[in-house]
C-alpha cells in the first residue's frame, strides 16, 4: 500500500488554506502508509535568475549556522536560510549545477530533496501525523501540493526513501504500487549521466519522466511513453510548477479518487481523506481511468 | 444453496447511527447482535464519510440506508438485509454476498460484487474494473458502464450492462452469463458472444425490472463461455 493525496486550488482566494485542508487528507491516509510522510508544496515563483532548495540534515540540531557561513563564504552573501528543524531552504542566486557539486562535497551528510523557483519538499520517516506536525504542514500556503503516506515494499525507510521523488528542477512524483523494471530504466538512465540518490522504484520512474522533458517532450508526451516503458503497477500524482498530474497504469489495481469544484481538485487514494473537504457534497467525483492523462493546470 | 426470494424485515422501528459520533465498529455491532428477536425494521446510517466496511456481515432480514458514499467492502458477506447507498462506494461492495440486495445510487469502484454467492447488487452508475470477478451466483445489474477484467473467472450468476464495457469482458469465465447492452471494448480469453434465446429475454427483462431500468431487453446481446479452457489443451502452445 501507500497513500497519495493532492491539492490544487484554483480559486486563488483560497491558496492560504492549502496547507488546512490537506493536514486531514494526509492523516486519513496515514493507515494505507504509516512509517514515512512527504509533501512537496507550490508557491509562488522566485523572481528570475532566483532558485530555492530543499535541504535534509541526518540530526534535528544540525548545524545549519555554520552551513550557511560556508554557503555564504563560497558564494557571497545574496542567500537565506529557512530553517525547520532537520530540514532547511535555502534561497539564492546559484544554479543546481553549482549549488548540487558543492552540498556534496562539503556538507556530504545532507540530501538536496529539491531544486526550483517555486517547490519545497519535506519528507522524513514518522507517522505522517507527526510528519505533517514536525514540519507545519498545516500552515503551508500555496497553489498545489503533492503529498504521500508510505508502507515500504522496494527499500529501506529512511528519510531519502520517503516520496516525493524529485527529479531536475520543480518536478516530482509520489507513487503507489510497484514498478518491475527499474533496474533497466536506472541502467539507461545511468548511460546518459543521471545519477541516482537511492534504490527505490520509484526514484527510476521520477527520473525517467523528468528526462523525457529534458529531451523535449511535454509533460503529457512523458506521461504517455512512460505507459510503455515503465513495468509494473502505479499510480502517479506528478507536480511541475504549473501543473497537476495524475496516471494510473493499464492494471490500474492501485486506486485513485478525484472531487473537483470550481473552487478545487482534490486526489486521494481513497474518498474517506476528502470526506472532510469544504463543498465535497456538490463536487464532481470520479476515479481515473487506466492509462489516460489527467492534467490540471494552475 | 440460499433462496434467492426477497428477504422482507419483520420489525416496525428505525435506528439511526451517525458515523461522526459512532465507530464502524459500535455501527457493526450492532448489526451483527442487535437485530436478533427486535423490532427494528430499517436502520439508517448518517456521514459514513467513505469509511470501510460499513453494514459488513449483517445476518438478518432489514433495511439499512447509507446516506452518502461508503469506503471498502460496504455490506461485504450480506446475507438476507437490503442495503441502499445514497452516494458512491469504494472497493468491493457486496464483495461475497450471499443473499438480499445492496443498491448504489452513484457509482461503485473496483471488485464491485466479487465473489458473490446470492442476492442483487445494483448499481445505477457506472461500475470500475473487476466488476463481478470470480462471481459465485450473484446477480448485478449495472446502470452505467463497467470497466476492464469484469467477470474475471465468474463461475455463476449473471451481470447485466445497461452501457458499455472494457476489455477482457468475462475472461476464463465459467457458468456465470453476461447481458450487455453497449459497446464491448474485447473480449477475454474464452468468452463468446451468444445468440439471445427467449429465457435470455427473460431474465434481463427480469433483471431490469428488479433495477427499475427502462430499457428494451432486445437491445442486449449475451456473453458466455466458450468453454473451451475446461480442459488442458496441450497444444495450446500457452497461446488463449
Amino acid at each position: 500500500m501507500c497513500g497519495i493525496v493532492g491539492l490544487l486550488i484554483k480559486n486563488p482566494a483560497l491558496r492560504g488554506q492549502l496547507g488546512a485542508w490537506m493536514v486531514p487528507m494526509l492523516g486519513e491516509m496515514a493507515a494505507r502508509g504509516p512509517e514515512s510522510a512527504g509533501m512537496a508544496v507550490f508557491t509562488q515563483a522566485l523572481p528570475s535568475g532566483q532558485r530555492k532548495y530543499s535541504l535534509h540534515a541526518p540530526a534535528w540540531d544540525y548545524d545549519w549556522g555554520a552551513f550557511e557561513g560556508e554557503f555564504v563564504k563560497r558564494f557571497g552573501p545574496e542567500a537565506e536560510l529557512g530553517v525547520c528543524g532537520n530540514h532547511a531552504i535555502l534561497t539564492c542566486d546559484e544554479p543546481l549545477d553549482k549549488v548540487k557539486p558543492w552540498v556534496k562535497a562539503s556538507h556530504p551528510a545532507l540530501h538536496l530533496l529539491s531544486a526550483g523557483k517555486t517547490m519545497d519538499i519535506y519528507k522524513d520517516i514518522g507517522h505522517p501525523s507527526t510528519v505533517a506536525e514536525r514540519y507545519g504542514f498545516s500552515a503551508l500556503t500555496g497553489t498545489h501540493l503533492v503529498g504521500h503516506t508510505r508502507m515500504a515494499t522496494e527499500s529501506a525507510v529512511t528519510p531519502d526513501r520517503a516520496h516525493p521523488f524529485t527529479a531536475g528542477e520543480d518536478f516530482c512524483l509520489v507513487h503507489n504500487g510497484t514498478i518491475s523494471n527499474p533496474f533497466m530504466i536506472r541502467r539507461r538512465l545511468e548511460h546518459h549521466g543521471i545519477v541516482f540518490d537511492t534504490d527505490n522504484d520509484t526514484e527510476a520512474a521520477c527520473r525517467y519522466l523528468e528526462w523525457r522533458m529534458q529531451e523535449g517532450d511535454d509533460l503529457e508526451t512523458a506521461l504517455t511513453r512512460g505507459f510503455e516503458e515503465l513495468d509494473g503497477f502505479y499510480t502517479f500524482l506528478i507536480g511541475t510548477g504549473d501543473k497537476l498530474a495524475l496516471v494510473r497504469d493499464a492494471f490500474a489495481c492501485k486506486p485513485a479518487v478525484v472531487a473537483e469544484t470550481d473552487d478545487y481538485v482534490a486526489i486521494a487514494s481513497e474518498f474517506r481523506a476528502l470526506a472532510h473537504l469544504p463543498g465535497v457534497d456538490n463536487a464532481r467525483l470520479f476515479e481515473p481511468m487506466p492509462e489516460e492523462l489527467y492534467v490540471w493546470k494552475v | 444453496m440460499e433462496s434467492v426470494m426477497q428477504h422482507q424485515p419483520v420489525g416496525t422501528e428505525v435506528k439511526e447511527f451517525d458515523l461522526e459520533r459512532q465507530s464502524v465498529r459500535d455501527l457493526n455491532q450492532f448489526l451483527h447482535h442487535g437485530l436478533e428477536g427486535s423490532a427494528i425494521r430499517s436502520i439508517e446510517i448518517a456521514n459514513p464519510g467513505g469509511r470501510h466496511a460499513i453494514a459488513a456481515g449483517v445476518n438478518h432480514p432489514v433495511d439499512i440506508e447509507v446516506r452518502g458514499h461508503g469506503g471498502y467492502y460496504l455490506a461485504g458477506m450480506n446475507k438476507h438485509a437490503n442495503v441502499t447507498v445514497y452516494g458512491n462506494v469504494g472497493w468491493g461492495v457486496a464483495e461475497n454476498m450471499m443473499s438480499g440486495s445492496v443498491r448504489v445510487k452513484g457509482f461503485a469502484s473496483e471488485s464491485a460484487g466479487a465473489s458473490g454467492h446470492g442476492g442483487t447488487l445494483i448499481i445505477e452508475g457506472d461500475a470500475s474494473l473487476r466488476c463481478g470477478i470470480s462471481m459465485k451466483g450473484i446477480d448485478i445489474v449495472v446502470g452505467g458502464d463497467i470497466g476492464n477484467y469484469s467477470a474475471f473467472m465468474a463461475q455463476a450468476g449473471h451481470l447485466l450492462v445497461c452501457g458499455d464495457a472494457g476489455h477482457a469482458l468475462g475472461d476464463s469465465i465459467y457458468e456465470a452469463v453476461i447481458y450487455v447492452r453497449g459497446r464491448i471494448k474485447s473480449l477475454g480469453a474464452d468468452a463468446r458472444e451468444e445468440a439471445m434465446t427467449d429465457a435470455d429475454y427473460a431474465k434481463v427483462a427480469q433483471l431490469l425490472g428488479k433495477a427499475g431500468f427502462d430499457h428494451n431487453p432486445r437491445e442486449f446481446k449475451r456473453v458466455a463461455s466458450a468453454r473451451q479452457l475446461y480442459h488442458w489443451n496441450a497444444d495450446a502452445n500457452q497461446e488463449y
